[in-house]
Order: structure tokens, then sequence, then C-alpha cells
């Protein structure tokens, strides 16, 4: 994100689930269903605040499980109304079933989703394997650094969504984000209201003149051309993704896309990242540049759809890059960021920039400055061929025996 | 009570071509509804099920009120959404008319995979009509126990065996479940007597929160008996007082179909396959258990029947 001269809005101070809960009293949608889960209640429960108050026309349903809270999402979103929901962890795991049904429905349900560890052992801390067990659910994922970044986001998932007929989730970290008190630049009510626009679905069970059948068994004879256009309307998205963006630009004079670049230009090693951490890389980058060392920074915003031959593109001339991914794949190849990253290079024939695989974060351990330092200086020799790249995913700060 | 001279000018909004068994019970469950619920805008919402495959293969649909399916267990919840939807859409005046809600589910869906759903959504006080068809078992995925299979039935996966004589446990009462949360409409009803059944559907759709009936609706596949008998064994349920017609309005009982007399259990177990175990000389014993068994609960809701009219 890139903070621009003159700021539109206001400032105020407010951690990233309030924020949140501010995003969505401002999008106003017809619907919330939502159920308790730390570090995401806070979201819905200011938000419930506010149906109470009468300050939003909301309804707000206190539902009895998550999996029930995205079921009646769908519903009422398939009724006509604009649906959001907000969940973590295990509440985004009991909602798995119905995620792949948002997409498959072409639902535009937006979700605030915080993230965390998920179970067992329990644990309530940020790490990303909650979403990214739902990588390949029909999701537009988009993740953010900070609380602005989560405002901005979710203001921007609406409309995102409602345009590629497709859910979409905002992540952001739990507990570092999620209670941080942060300054964030908020937006007049009629701004990102005007921003926003009215939800016009085209066909909804609501319309009781023009009855129709949601749902439906679909067989060997059409299904695949349906989850063909899924795909392809997530693909499509990308496009939408620039376009909200740039609208988004010119009204409240903030710039994203689908990640943002950091001193990455003319960068021989980097890191490639998302959420919070970047923060942290930033400020080691920016260290390092004082002493000479080119060293940049990707931090992926747009997970899903994945931005590949962008990707590819930003990445060709970097001589090392480590992807740190903060979930495991439990021996798949490599963790998913690693592997989205390096497919999206071999697939456009990039085949020069080394790439290693970091796991850290899990369950909220620490990864500080000096953690990351280490990365860097790993890829340095790397980079000039002093150390050669292990061919393992390696864990950063873990007892290991 | 219903008129059938007034029914036969309602709208049949559920066609025909439909692919569910001949004899099928829950086609006439969800035919009778519709038009117990005459011209009144209904949106219908369905459990995965026997009724959702059989008439909603794509690109055809049976039905001509919007249909919403979306998984298994969460049908109370989806009408919730729906119902919730519909209140803040009309609200803010986007909805004008005015629209009932009415959800099907199975016995699977209802009693077991999909109650803590339909739970939260009574307790919620969704203003919605429940309608469970009621089949005693996973009728769709081929016959399997389920919680309101009635105990020493014979399931593809309880089934009656050199040592086992079918499902050893009660099944579950789902309709007092119901009662206890307090809702103002709740009903047991059966498919072969359409007054009885209409007149519930018309009653629960007056009332003003959610409302639950529980029908049971026979399935020949699963049954074992002849398709035409359909109507004739779900009578014989209630003749038998192995599942009686009764309403709860407002916390007060009444019986709706009082036998003339009652028959013995085995006139209902006799006609069906998944009884047929219980007819080997050796398993006189379970034929009497039931019958206590059926005599118990039928003097339980005769008692409460009558305590409720103040007797």
């Amino acid at each position: 994100m890139i903070k621009s001269m003159y700021s539109k809005g206001s400032l105020v101070a407010k951690t990233g689930n309030e924020i949140m809960a501010e995003a969505l009293r401002q999008i106003e949608p017809d619907v919330v269903a939502a159920y308790p889960i730390t570090p995401a209640t806070e979201i819905v429960q200011i938000f419930s605040q506010f149906v109470a108050d009468g300050v939003v026309k909301s309804e707000y349903v206190a539902v009895e499980s998550e999996h029930s809270a995205m079921s009646a999402t769908i519903a009422a979103s398939a009724a006509g109304a604009r649906a959001a929901t907000s969940t973590s962890s295990q509440g985004l795991c009991l909602m798995w079933e119905m995620l792949y049904i948002a997409s498959g429905l072409r639902l535009p349900i937006v979700m605030a989703e915080v993230n965390r560890a998920i179970s067992a052992p329990i644990n309530i801390n940020a790490d990303h394997s909650d979403t990214m067990g739902a990588r390949d659910t029909g999701w537009i994922q988009i993740y953010s650094e900070d609380s602005q970044e989560a405002y901005d986001n979710m203001i921007q998932a609406t409309k995102i969504a409602e345009k590629a007929k497709l859910p979409t989730l905002v992540a952001m970290d739990g507990f570092i984000t999620s209670h941080c008190m942060e300054v964030v630049e908020a937006y007049s009510d009629t701004d990102v209201k005007a921003f926003v626009g009215e939800y016009k679905p085209e066909r909804y069970l609501l319309d009781v003149k023009n009855p129709y059948t949601l749902g439906s068994i679909d067989l060997q004879d059409y299904y695949f051309e349906h989850r063909y256009q899924l795909a392809q309307a997530m693909r499509d998205a990308k496009s939408i993704i620039l376009d909200v963006a740039e609208e988004f630009k010119r009204t409240f004079w903030r710039e994203y896309g689908f990640y943002e670049k950091y001193m990455l230009d003319d960068a021989e090693v980097a890191i490639v990242v998302i959420g919070s951490t970047a923060g942290n890389v930033k400020v080691v980058v920016k260290e390092l540049r004082e002493k000479g060392v080119k060293a940049g920074l990707l931090k992926i915003r747009v997970y899903r759809p994945f931005p590949k031959e962008q990707i590819a593109k930003d990445l060709a001339h970097v001589k090392a890059v480590a992807v740190i991914d903060r979930s495991d794949s439990c021996s798949g190849a490599f963790p998913p960021l690693y592997c989205d990253v390096v497919t999206s290079l071999y697939s456009a024939g990039i085949l020069n920039p080394k790439i290693l695989s970091y796991i850290y974060g899990i369950g909220g351990r620490e990864f500080c400055g000096e953690q990351i330092i280490k990365v860097y200086e790993t890829l340095g020799k790397v980079a000039f061929g002093l150390e050669k790249p292990s061919g393992e995913v390696e864990y950063i700060n873990v007892r290991i025996k | 009570m219903v008129n059938l001279r007034e029914l036969s000018k309602n709208p049949v909004r559920i066609t025909g071509g439909h692919r569910l068994c001949a004899g099928c019970g829950a086609g006439i469950v969800a035919r009778q509804t519709l038009v117990a619920a005459g011209n009144a805008l209904v949106v219908v919402v369905n459990a995965t099920g026997c009724l959702e495959v059989s008439t909603t293969i794509f690109p055809y649909s049976a039905w001509e009120s919007p249909y919403f399916h979306s998984a298994f267990e969460n049908a109370a919840a989806t009408c919730s959404g729906v119902e919730a939807a519909y209140r803040s859409l009309k609200f803010q005046g986007k909805v004008k008319e005015d629209i009932k809600f009415i959800t099907f589910g199975g016995d699977g869906g209802t009693y077991d995979i999909g109650l803590q759903s339909l739970s939260g959504a009574m307790e919620r006080g969704h203003k919605m009509l429940y309608i469970c068809y009621n089949n005693e078992a996973y009728m769709n995925t081929g016959i399997q126990r389920s919680g309101a299979t009635p105990k020493w039935a014979h399931t593809t996966t309880a089934p009656a065996g050199k040592k086992s004589q079918g499902k050893v446990q009660n099944k579950k009462d789902l309709t007092q479940i119901m009662i206890a949360h307090d809702i103002p409409y709740v009903a047991q009803s059966y498919v072969g007597n359409w007054n009885d059944f209409m007149t519930k559907v018309q009653k629960a759709l007056a009332v003003n929160g959610p409302s639950f009936i529980n029908v049971l609706t026979p399935c020949r596949l699963g049954w074992g008996y002849k398709p035409e008998y359909t109507m004739k064994v779900a009578r014989l349920a209630v003749e038998t007082c192995m599942w009686p017609s009764y309403e709860v309005e407002d916390g007060v009982y009444k019986i709706n179909v009082e036998p003339k007399a009652k028959k013995p259990v085995t006139e209902f177990l006799k006609l069906q396959a998944r009884f047929k175990h219980l007819f080997k000389p050796d398993n006189a014993y379970i034929l009497e258990e039931i019958q206590g068994n059926v005599d118990k609960k039928w003097a339980f809701l005769q008692n409460r029947a009558k305590s409720a009219f103040g007797a």
C-alpha cells in the first residue's frame, strides 16, 4: 500500500477488528450471520451493537455454529441480500463444505477472516493454516498487512465480489492486526457507500414473480462446465480486482495491486511474504539497503486468484528469493505459497532465480528482525554461489529435537 | 379443516415428471404442502435427499415456486438466511410481497445431521414451516439406519442377521424435542390423510413464528411393500398407534386422529419387509415388546392430551 500525500478521510485509532466492523457498518450488508470465535469475535460483536442501536438496517443472525453461519449467509445471498460474515481458524474449518457451495453457486459473499492457527493442539494465535487450507475453494483471497489495508480491502472486496460473482474473503493476522491499535485513515460514510454502490442481483429467490431453482443436482452432462466456469471466473477476476483498485485509488487516494513491491525492482535478494510480517521485513530491507545490500520484498495481497504472470515477471531478475510461508503442507512438495511462486516462474520459463522455502511463525511463534536478516544472509550466499540451496523447506525459530 | 372443493382451486406448484419412485410418499407430502399453501407466495428450501435429487436434475426442475438447496445438514439454517434476507429487504421496501418459507428435510437431514441447525433456527424464532418427511431411514443412500428408524427394523447398516434382529436402539422422539423448543406449532401427521396433513400445514403457516410438522412418509423401497400400499401402510401406523397424529398449539396437546379400535402393531409390521424377521417364531418376544412400547407411548400421549384440556 502506498500512502498518498494528502489524506482523503480522517485519522482514527482503531484495532483491526474495530476498523473491520467499521467497514461493515459503512458497507451495511442486508444480512450478517456469524458465530463467535477468537480472535475474530469482536468484529461481529461490534457490528451487532450497530444493529441493536439501529445504526444499520442489516439483519444480524446469531447462528448456532459456523456451518450455519456460512449456510445462512449463502442463503441470504441467494435470496437477494448483500450478505457478509466473519470467522477464524476452527470456524473456517467448520464452514469448509459450505465454502465450496458459496463459490459453486457464484454468490458474492464477503467474509472478514482473522488468521489463526488450527487445532490440534489448540492455539489462538496467528498463522495462515486456516485460509491456506481454503485456497482451492473458489474464494477470492485478499490479505492485509495492517488495519488500514484490512479496511481498504474490505471496501474493495464488496465491489470485487459483486462484479465477479465470487465470494471474497479479506484476511488479517490474528492479534497482531486484529487486536493491535493503529492509526487508520477512515473515509466518510457517504464516500464508502457511493464507492460500494447498491447491490442489484440478477436472479434471486425473493423475486417470487420469477421463480427459479437454485442448487440443482448437476451431473456428468453439465457439472464440468459449471466448475470450469467457476475456475474461469476466478481467472477473470484478476482484471476486476485491478479495475476496482484503480477506482479505489481515484476515490480514496490509496494504491493497491495484486501485491506490493518494496524495493524489488533492482533487488538481488528478495523475500516473498503474506500479511503482517511484511512490516517487519520492510524494516530489515531498509536497514540492508542502507548497508548497500540490494534487498527487496514482494508482499502478496491477492493470493487467489494467484497473479502468476505478473509475479514471474517481477521476480525474474532476482538472483535468490526466499518464499516464507506461515503454514505447512505436511509433506506436500513444499508449502503453499512457495509452490505457487515456483510454478509461476517455471511455467513462464523463468529458471534463473534460486528459490528457497521457509516456514515461520506457526501458532504465533515470533519471527523477528535477526531471523529475517539471517534469511537475507543465506539468500546473499546462494545468490553469489557461496552456498547451495538445501532443496528442503527450512523451519525458522523452532526447536527440532 | 380444509375443504376439498376449495383446495381443488389452488395451484399445484410441483409438477409431474420428477424422478421420485412410484408410490413414494415424499412427492405426496411436497405436493399437498404446496396445495395447502394455496395462493400464498412461498420459497421452498430443501435438504439434500430423495426429494431434492429427484426433482431438480439440471436443467430441469419440478418446482414452480422459488426453490433452494445447498447441503444436507443445514436446511433450517439455510431457511433462516432466506427469511433474514426477507425481513431486511421487506423492511427496506425492496421486497413488497408477503412471502412464506417452507423447508423440507428427510429424517436423516432432520433427526440426525441437521438437528443442530434445526434446533438453532427454531430457537431463533425464524418464521418458517419445517416439514420432516420421515421415512425412518437414509433412503437416498440406500436404506441406512437413522435416529428415526424404529427399534428392530432391518436397515442396511443395522441389518437383521444371524445374531442381530435389526436396529437395537429406540427411535428418537423428535416431535417431543421440537415441542420442548416452545414454538407456536408442532404436529405429527402422516401420508394417507390429506385432510389431517393439509389442515396442519395451513395452521402451521398461519402462526407467527416457527412451526414443525413431522410427517410419516412411507418409502416403498426401504420399507419393502407394494407401491400401491403407501397410504394403507401409513394409515395402519396411525390405526395401531405406532405413529399417532397429534398437534401441540401453544403448548396445548390434541390427538387429531383417535383410532376407533386400536389395531395390534402386527397389522402394520406384517406388510413390510423391514420387519419380516420379527415374524420368526423365536422373535415373538420382540413383537410383544413393540406392542408394549407402543401402548406405553400412546398412554403417555393420551394423558398429555387430557391434562392439556384440564381433565
